[in-house]
């Protein structure tokens, strides 16, 4: 069984990077896509997405039910965005083609689709970026990445750790919810969604419980092992920067430039059809 | 020589707690020793090694008067890092205690908080691997080992840095009797080959006393009660006293009215001169009575060819056919990863069987939910926080029958009739974070058996009990099978469970049933006991050595007087 968000090894050339080259893209790939309102780079950006995640090898069932959380945010804020700012649309294009009025000030635009259109777009460019990133890197690598990078060792062992507790904290998720179950308490979709809402807590607070176990258990074990001695520390799993990780690192940047470059030459971050 | 561990008039109290853990400790262990510190739950034994390896005062706080110097020094001035260069802890939770994702990385824990460069670390890893035997697991996720791999791992993650001092908490805790004895096996060797000086604390003696100890220190209620050679202790009776388990051919001995004697060596039952006490025990046998056969009843459960895999490369259980009456207390043993667990979710409908069925009372529950199975076939997990979801007693309990819509009368009536078997009655508005562990697991026991399953799966009911909780919790299912004809099946690698409690044991090695026998069948064969990782009991050799021509007919006998006397 595929665990969610775990990394596992498949031998692509992704989990060859170095974690710090991969941290780099991810964060130069997200701040590109959240400057940027070019729905000609953001096209670009998506396509690329898609090829990259495509060639992670990952399986949809590490990532499917994640997703469609994503997927109702994503929708929540995209008629949040109409009901509450229906004109934004057209303050940003600077024109109003009205396709459909709902009465009052809710007036269905060209000019708001378009905007709400990018809106979703940027969603399909980062979501893919992230699970490639989390499911091609070893999260021990990472932690030595981050700590290169100057970030305390501290924290990026705590990420690691988390990362890494992942996959256990599913198997006791899994194994309380079965047991809750055969005591009586449904949790497939037979019961009414306030009802599945409610009976969620008998299986989370079980789960903190065992969670909190497994904490003192650890720290312990680090403890007498000596974490936390010394101001460093170094990596059985660090790797040096290779060839490859430049050559990403620099097409990383150069599309950076590229696309912040396109996207405020005209002195606007919007690419406008209307005019 | 001088010690390398030394308690001078040294008392303990947490800050979390009134009364000192420990009082007036006197102990001196020295280079090159081996340990073996017994004792209740709850008797200090843990607080003692945790003042050994620094865990107190440096993450559990509180205060300490008199001395305690290890390696000539104060753990004050030491301080919890300094201890840890030359105390090597495994702790008893063989799971929670991997840092590292994989092998390799968990070994390298220690160099990687010292600074070692890369190319040593890896040199140095690959070093002790191959000591331990792990070389071709390093690449491995803990998660994917073994049992026993698992504490080889643990193992090498300590002695990788050289310390001087091994501490074993528990280690025989969640491992098969084979694995434990490979494991006891592997500490005596470490000790032999370096020179180590180890401290296991342990309280399953039997399994710890298959290789030699030099003093066994016994604790109870905080203060050191004995501390003496195996011998020694064994013959006298301060293990009694203290609530800890005698090997079980020391208890037959005792049975057969037999005074023991150190120098007969009790310690090892291969090792023991059994011929001053031979008549003795042949006179016992004879006039042993055989107990009143139960009535037969009728099947309960029965399960047809059972076939289960994840995928198509790996079956899990393969043809599985057995079948349970109506009220037995029924066994399922086997090694760390035979399918026992499998086999109950399949059960229970957790999981789906590839082909095969499962009846109850001659109906196929394969078209029941795991809800509508739950009513008539309650689980109770290994560990109770994984089911206690309420903060309240009651409301624990009753959890089961009003998710069902019971009427809040009956629900009452049967929460207090459901707490008073379980001795929980006076507890009832307590919170559950006030209790024991003990405790925990009995409300957990209770909120199946208020639903009034017709039959109650466990699994390791007794996992890291001491004596007196172990036989607490076995008294009591023993009980509820009497009392209500509770049909009880216990998943378990205790043999001793096994052999005092059980009617029947289903073995599975390997995904295959093996065996479905009596247990003292069971564990008087050598080729069940090899395949499934089970351990021989003791008194087979026992009666062995004593003459005694059907040894199984013998561990019979001893389960019956058990039985009678309790």
């Amino acid at each position: 069984m595929a665990k969610l968000l775990t990394y596992k090894e498949k031998g692509t050339w992704m989990e060859n990077l170095c974690g710090v080259t991969k941290l780099i893209f991810f964060l130069a790939w997200t701040i590109t896509c959240m400057l940027t309102y070019d729905t000609r780079i953001l096209a670009v950006m998506l396509f690329i997405s898609l090829l990259l995640f495509k060639l992670s090898k990952t399986q949809w069932s590490q990532v499917g039910s994640v997703f469609k959380v994503i997927l109702v945010f994503m929708i929540i804020n995209v008629v949040a965005i109409f009901i509450f700012a229906p004109g934004q649309g057209t303050k940003i294009y600077g024109t109003e083609h009205i396709l459909y009025s709902l009465g009052g000030r809710w007036k269905l635009t060209g000019e708001q689709l378009f905007y709400e259109l990018n809106v979703v777009l940027k969603y399909f460019t980062i979501v893919p970026a992230v699970f490639m990133f989390i499911i091609t890197t070893n999260p021990s690598e990472l932690a030595a990445s981050l700590n290169k990078l100057g970030v305390s060792y501290n924290i990026g062992y705590s990420i690691a750790i988390a990362l890494r507790y992942i996959p256990d904290v599913q198997d006791d998720f899994h194994k309380i919810k079965n047991a809750q179950e055969a005591r009586g308490i449904e949790m497939s979709g037979k019961a009414k969604l306030t009802e599945r809402i409610k009976n969620v807590s008998a299986i989370i607070f079980p789960l903190i419980f065992t969670s909190m176990e497994r904490i003192d258990t650890v720290s312990n074990a680090m403890e007498l092992r000596g974490f936390g001695k010394n101001k460093k520390r170094t990596w059985y799993m660090g790797r040096k920067l290779a060839g490859r990780d430049y050559v990403v690192m620099a097409v990383t940047f150069a599309f950076m430039i590229v696309a912040l470059v396109v996207t405020y030459h005209d002195g606007n971050r919007f690419y406008n059809p209307f005019v | 020589m001088k010690p390398i561990i030394e308690f001078k008039n040294y008392s303990f109290k947490y800050n979390s707690q009134v009364e000192p853990t420990l009082r007036d400790i006197d102990l001196a262990i020295y280079p090159g020793e081996k340990i073996l510190i017994i004792g209740p739950s709850g008797s200090g034994k843990s607080t003692l090694a945790n003042c050994i390896n620094g865990l107190v005062p440096f993450s559990y706080g509180g205060e300490s008067t008199g001395e305690l110097y290890i390696g000539g020094k104060e753990p004050k001035d030491l301080g919890i890092f300094g201890l840890s260069k030359m105390v090597g802890t495994v702790l008893q939770d063989t799971d929670g205690q991997f840092i590292g994702l994989t092998v390799a990385e968990d070994v390298a824990f220690v160099l990687e908080n010292d600074c070692m460069e890369e190319a040593r670390m890896h040199r140095r890893v690959d070093d002790i691997a191959e000591m331990v035997d792990i070389k071709n697991l390093l690449g491995h996720a803990p998660g994917e080992l073994s049992g026993g791999q698992k504490q080889r791992v643990s193992m090498a993650g300590v002695m990788i840095d050289d310390v001087d001092i091994l501490l074993f908490d528990e280690p025989l805790a969640n491992l098969d009797p084979a694995t434990g004895k490979r494991a006891i096996a592997l500490i005596d060797s470490i000790q032999k080959e370096q020179n180590k000086t180890i401290v296991i604390i342990e309280h399953r003696l039997e399994d710890a006393l298959y290789k030699d100890v030099d003093r066994i220190v016994v604790v109870g209620d905080g203060v050191i009660v004995a501390d003496m050679t195996p011998d020694e202790l064994l013959s006298c009776d301060i293990l009694k006293s203290q609530g800890i388990r005698e090997p079980l051919y020391v208890t037959a001995l005792k049975h057969a009215g037999c005074d023991i004697h150190s120098e007969d060596h009790p310690a090892h039952v291969e090792t023991m001169d059994f011929a001053p006490y031979r008549n003795q025990v042949k006179d016992w046998f004879a006039q042993a009575k055989s107990p009143v056969k139960k009535n037969e009843t009728d099947r309960v459960l029965e399960v047809e060819h059972l076939d289960f895999a994840y995928d198509e490369s790996r079956q899990i259980l393969q043809d599985i056919n057995f079948s349970v009456k109506q009220g037995e207390m029924l066994s399922i043993v086997g090694k760390n990863g035979a399918g026992k667990t499998t086999l109950s979710s399949l059960i229970c409908g957790f999981l789906k069987p590839i082909s095969g069925r499962i009846l109850l009372d001659g109906k196929d529950i394969a078209p029941l939910s795991i809800k509508e199975r739950g009513e008539k076939i309650g689980l109770v997990m290994q560990n109770p926080n994984q089911m206690i979801s309420k903060a309240m007693i009651y409301d624990e309990v009753a959890l089961g029958l009003a998710v069902r819509g019971v009427p809040e009368e009956e629900i009452k009536e049967r929460v207090y009739d459901t707490l008073k078997i379980c001795g929980l009655y006076p507890f009832r508005n307590w919170p559950i974070s006030a209790l024991s562990f003990g405790q925990k697991k009995r409300v957990t026991i209770a909120s199946i058996l208020v639903m009034n399953p017709e039959i109650m799966i466990l699994d390791e009911p007794t996992a890291g009990q001491d004596y007196r909780h172990y036989t607490e919790i076995m008294e009591f299912l023993k009980r509820i099978n009497e009392e209500r004809g509770t049909t009880i099946i216990m998943i378990t690698h205790d043999m001793h469970l096994m052999l005092e409690y059980t009617d029947r044991a289903i073995v599975i090695a390997d995904g295959q049933l093996i065996s479905d026998d009596t247990p003292a069948n069971v564990l008087t064969s050598a080729e069940i006991a090899e395949r499934a990782y089970l351990k021989q009991t003791s008194l087979y050799e026992m009666a062995k050595q004593c003459g005694i021509q059907s040894p199984s007919a013998f561990v019979e006998c001893f389960i019956n007087y058990e039985r009678r006397v309790r």
